[in-house]
């Protein structure tokens, strides 16, 4: 078996006395797509946040094409400058955009290029063209965010984050903030970055776009990892009777 | 009665003594983003006592009245042996007293700015500093504008009461005025009008910059 782009192991997170994520395990492959579903609080943002370090996880080890991110050895944080340049692999995409709001939607995508990746202003802008027609905004590159839509927004920090070309991309929630009729357009996206090979966790409350998009599943409840398969497995035949309960909600909640 | 001769006669010495409540405004201004920005950044450090020091000069500057702030640091200048000339001593007065009401205007706008804004920075691989110049900053000075403009206009009303130390701007000219003219209605509408027409003007710098810098 190929090594894990993103490979989780025994990793534990306490806010206080609050076990937030308890062992989990979990291997992402490259090139595959692996939502994280579950109830709210079960802690899949968490563990995606933890995955670039934007949360920190107190025991276990999360690596990155074999290298460990926060630490250099358990319980020892690594320098600033070294997580930095992690970072720089690992593109996320926020439920509430965080675009800023001074700059175009342009300006957003070049930012990093210019202050990360060292870029002249003027490569940094062409690439920054680029990735906004990639996600179908090529006539919106001069708008500031408040002139766009929610799903504009979206595309635009989801073009922020391919044009650093990061080797995995985290989505947290990317469509729950969105208008039920902009969802598709952001998922079209996203489902075109798979398509392209683009290794994905995605945190999503979309069942559609699990069933149809992803390569593994992964079920969480109350900090646990409570199964991960394939999408037919976990949102067809689940065995464990949380995911049934979820999904029986699920269904409830989406049928008229 | 009221005499408009001598009314519109008092204006012109009141131009000339503007300037030197503009200049103090200003350069008052001035010096206190410089420190305000340094006492923000202290306050917001990870470093405990300087977190403390910070806490202390906002609450000592902003609890004793710049009158009084005034008169002590006037007197207490030539007490320690330093010579400057009053202009100076009432500038870094005034420019130390607005440091703690800039710094605190500095802090509620960057507490106010969405956590996710530093995160998607952080996340793209950013330094604290490209963090703090390139989207921290900008956003923080754009909601602080009015509160700015705010701080000016008092301070340009607050630099009156550099006339107790003899500089001659705007109050202090006037009391000179009615004293020789013996016309104390006229020069005093006259000053009015001035600190009137000064803070006006900058209400509506004010509104200008918001406009645009408003996204």
């Amino acid at each position: 078996m190929q090594a894990a782009s993103v490979d989780i192991r025994k990793v534990n997170k306490f806010y206080g006395p609050f076990h937030a994520l308890k062992d989990i395990d979990l291997a992402i492959q490259p090139g595959k797509v692996t939502c994280l579903i579950g109830p709210s609080g079960s802690g899949k943002s968490t563990l995606l946040r933890c995955i670039n370090f934007l949360e920190e996880y107190d025991s276990g080890e999360i690596r990155i094409d074999g290298e460990m991110i926060g630490y250099d050895a358990p319980g020892r944080r690594m320098p600033g400058r070294k997580l930095r340049g992690m970072r720089r692999a690992i593109g996320m995409v926020f439920q509430q955009f965080n675009l800023w709001p001074h700059m175009t939607a342009r300006e957003n995508v070049a930012e990093g290029l210019i202050r990360v990746r060292g870029m002249s202003r003027a490569e940094a802008g062409e690439r920054a063209a680029e990735a906004l027609e990639k996600v179908g905004l090529g006539d919106k590159m001069a708008n500031h965010p408040s002139r766009l839509s929610g799903g504009q927004q979206q595309r635009v920090a989801i073009a922020r984050a391919i044009a650093m070309e990061p080797r995995v991309m985290l989505f947290d929630e990317p469509t729950s903030a969105l208008d039920p009729e902009l969802v598709g357009e952001v998922l079209n996206v996203m489902k075109a970055l798979a398509t392209e090979g683009m290794t994905m966790v995605v945190v999503t409350h979309e069942m559609g776009f699990a069933a149809h998009v992803a390569d593994q599943v992964a079920f969480m409840e109350k900090g646990e990892l409570v199964g991960v398969d394939s999408p037919a497995r976990i949102l067809h035949e689940p065995e464990d009777a949380r995911i049934q309960a979820f999904l029986r909600t699920y269904h409830e909640r989406n049928s008229f | 009665m009221f005499s408009i001769p001598v009314f519109l006669d008092s204006f012109y010495p009141l131009f000339l003594a503007a300037r030197y409540t503009l200049l103090i405004s200003v350069l008052g201004i001035a010096l206190g983003l410089v420190i305000g920005t340094l006492i923000c950044a202290a306050r917001l450090s990870p470093y405990g006592p300087l977190r403390r020091f910070a806490a202390v000069w906002v609450s000592f500057l902003r609890g004793v009245p710049l009158l009084v702030q005034l008169l002590v640091f006037f007197y207490t200048l030539p007490v320690i042996g330093i010579d400057v000339p009053a202009i100076v001593a009432a500038v870094v007065t005034v420019g130390i007293c607005a440091s703690a009401y800039i710094s605190e205007i500095w802090r509620g706008a960057i507490a106010a700015l969405p956590r996710g804004q530093t995160e998607a920075a952080i996340a793209i691989g950013m330094g604290p500093r490209d963090v703090w110049t390139r989207v921290i900053l900008p956003q923080a000075f754009t909601m602080s504008l009015p509160a700015l403009i705010n701080e000016l206009i008092l301070l340009v009303k607050a630099s009156s009461l550099v006339s107790v130390v003899g500089i001659m701007e705007v109050t202090r000219a006037s009391q000179a005025q009615a004293a020789t003219t013996f016309r104390p209605l006229e020069v005093y509408i006259a000053a009015a009008c001035i600190y009137l027409l000064i803070n006006l003007c900058l209400a509506a710098l004010g509104r200008y910059l918001e406009h645009r810098t408003a996204v």
